[in-house]
């Protein structure tokens, strides 16, 4: 056997036994494992919510509006007469996508312009970071109406306007250790050798950085979710008639006094949702920095 | 002091002319000609033309930039594009409202989240310290506008001890007063289950630093160690999260304010974008700009009183 190989050899028996060390780590935490169990349950009723509705959605039944629930319509119809338990499982498909691809999109953008600005320096980097902190100066709510005021309603545009609000919260994660990094001897020695920057920021600072990204986008799911919920209760969301919580939770409010249910379920489901992004997020931190550990 | 206030205020017009910049481009780029929303579809095309004229709107974007700012320097935020009404005067007449509400729910916050972080943290994975960990997760994860709902359906549907509208009679401070316990309830209670998180964190930080061991070391009583010492040191953090939540608190005043039916900014912010009434939106961006301005400067000032070593020079 030669060195070469005994040293990979070593190498995957350390990785994997790291690996281990961190799902040991992770398992014991009894509420990130809770998390991560709501977060599969939750994109499994999403996978197959037409399997697990028991009406479509969409149907209509006016004779039946608001109808309490009963053994066909366990959580009764909504004002058109529509299944509320279907119409909640099926909603579970634009949240679930909207948080996921809002933050792959916005995460990524904002990633990006942090380490390239950290790397960087100079005005580029004060240019950039300037423009991060006018964004992050507002709100989330307030940036997510504006931009989506801009941009119209709709699925696509919604995943965008929650990308850009998103963005310069991952670009100020990614920045501040890039500065630290691009001093790193290994950074330095990969530069002495002519590594072009594209090569240099993907491969010797991004990696450094990993973890933290993963607990931010995990916590970032969870906000995204609610500010989806939030924007879709405004009626700026995916338009009707495909269900989305938020918008359901409106419909039902007219309705509060007769039949409080109709908002009650859709509420509770993005409450567990943006729950157990939240327990996730917080586990994968205490795995992943083991110094922020209380 | 008063240097020091004036200086950061000065520090802070850059970043403020930056906000108004990106402010006016967005508001700018918004779908739809605001002289056709505000005369209808089957307005004549001169009468419109005629309208963008009056408005500014046949101007080019520079000349237009030029007079939002000139405007603002005089204090002048235009007329309503829709009602014609004055914006300035609108705003001011809700302003109050978000205020009350921001104001009253940050106070539940620290009222509430303060004493029971610092309890949880003296009192580790106690039955106590579970509930603050579960209630500040619960807050974290429920959307304010759900809370609302919540509350108004238990005390207001259920109960009626509250009123489930409005934002009481004007003046009559009994009535106000009646009207603002839902919404800042619902608000201050995502805002107690920031401040407990952080103020857990804080304190227990702060507990293993060497200095509070050399206290406790010296013999000094648990109370004193705690309110001189720990406390004390805690009291930073806690006032840079509590200055951050009230930031973000401006942003969920909206749905409380929609939720409840209240007047108040956000409201009027959803009512102009759904009107396209660009003067107005982009005013209300001013204020809102201007408020986060004032919310920071507030809390760097908080900070020097509770770390001697700030120095306001």
């Amino acid at each position: 056997m030669t060195t070469a190989t005994l040293d990979a050899n070593a190498q995957a028996l350390q990785t994997i036994s790291q690996r281990e060390r961190m799902w040991r780590t992770f398992t014991q935490n009894k509420a990130a494992v809770v998390g991560l169990i709501l977060v599969i349950i939750v994109a499994l009723i999403a996978l197959f919510a037409p399997v697990l509705a028991p009406h479509d959605p969409l149907r209509q039944d006016t004779f039946n509006r608001l109808a309490p629930p009963s053994s066909d319509y366990p959580l009764g119809q909504d004002d058109y007469g529509r299944d509320i338990l279907s119409r909640t499982i099926y909603a579970a498909r634009i949240s679930l996508m909207v948080g996921i691809l809002s933050v792959l999109a916005g995460g990524t953008i904002g990633t990006v312009i942090g380490i390239f600005a950290g790397y960087r320096g100079g005005a580029t980097e004060t240019f950039l970071m300037r423009v991060v902190d006018v964004l992050l100066a507002f709100p989330d709510l307030i940036t997510g109406l504006l931009v989506l005021a801009v941009l119209g309603g709709g699925l696509f545009k919604m995943i965008i306007a929650i990308a850009i609000v998103i963005s310069p919260r991952f670009a100020r994660i990614a920045h501040g250790p890039t500065l630290a990094l691009r001093e790193r001897d290994h950074v330095l020695a990969a530069r002495s050798i002519g590594v072009k920057e594209g090569r240099m920021l993907f491969r010797h600072i991004l990696p450094n950085m990993l973890g933290e990204l993963l607990v931010m986008a995990s916590l970032w799911t969870a906000s995204a979710i609610r500010i989806e919920a939030n924007l879709s209760f405004i009626g700026l969301g995916v338009s009707p008639p495909t269900p989305t919580w938020g918008q359901m939770i409106r419909d039902g409010t007219v309705h509060l006094t007769t039949t409080p249910w109709f908002s009650i379920v859709p509420g509770i489901a993005v409450f567990v949702t943006v729950l157990a992004f939240n327990l996730l997020g917080d586990g994968l931190r205490d795995v992943l920095d083991p110094k922020l550990q209380n | 002091m008063l240097r020091y206030i004036v200086r950061r205020l000065i520090f802070a017009v850059p970043t403020l002319l930056a906000v108004l910049t990106l402010v006016f481009l967005i508001v700018r780029v918004l779908p739809g000609d605001p002289a056709q929303a505000a005369l209808g579809d089957y307005a004549s095309e001169e009468a419109v033309t005629a309208l963008r004229a009056k408005m500014g709107l046949d101007k080019s974007l520079a000349a237009q930039y030029m007079d939002f700012l000139v405007g603002l320097v005089r204090g002048d935020l235009g007329s309503s594009l829709i009602t014609g009404k004055s914006v300035a005067e609108q705003i001011f007449f809700v302003l109050p409202y978000t205020l009350q509400l921001t104001a009253a729910s940050v106070l539940v916050g620290i009222i509430f989240g303060v004493p029971l972080g610092i309890a949880t943290a003296l009192r580790r994975n106690s039955a106590l310290d579970y509930f603050g960990r579960i209630f500040s997760l619960a807050g974290l994860s429920v959307p304010a506008f759900y809370l609302g709902i919540l509350l108004l359906l238990v005390f207001s549907v259920r109960l009626n001890w509250f009123p489930v509208v409005g934002a009481g009679t004007r003046g009559d401070l009994g009535s106000i007063l009646h009207h603002l316990v839902l919404p800042a309830l619902t608000l201050g209670l995502i805002m107690t289950a920031y401040v407990v998180r952080m103020t857990r964190s804080a304190m227990l930080n702060i507990l293993s630093e060497d200095y509070v061991r050399t206290a406790r070391a010296k013999g000094l009583g648990e109370r004193t160690v705690m309110v001189r010492h720990a406390l004390r040191s805690a009291m930073i953090p806690i006032v840079s999260i509590v200055g951050i939540f009230a930031i973000s608190l401006i942003g969920s005043s909206v749905m409380t304010e929609i939720v409840f039916s209240r007047p108040g900014l956000g409201k009027l912010m959803v009512g102009a974008m759904k009107q396209r009434d660009y003067t107005m939106l982009q005013s209300i961006m001013v204020i809102y700009a201007l408020l986060i301005v004032f919310i920071n400067l507030f809390v760097d000032l908080l900070y020097g009183l509770a770390d001697p070593r700030v120095r306001f020079n």
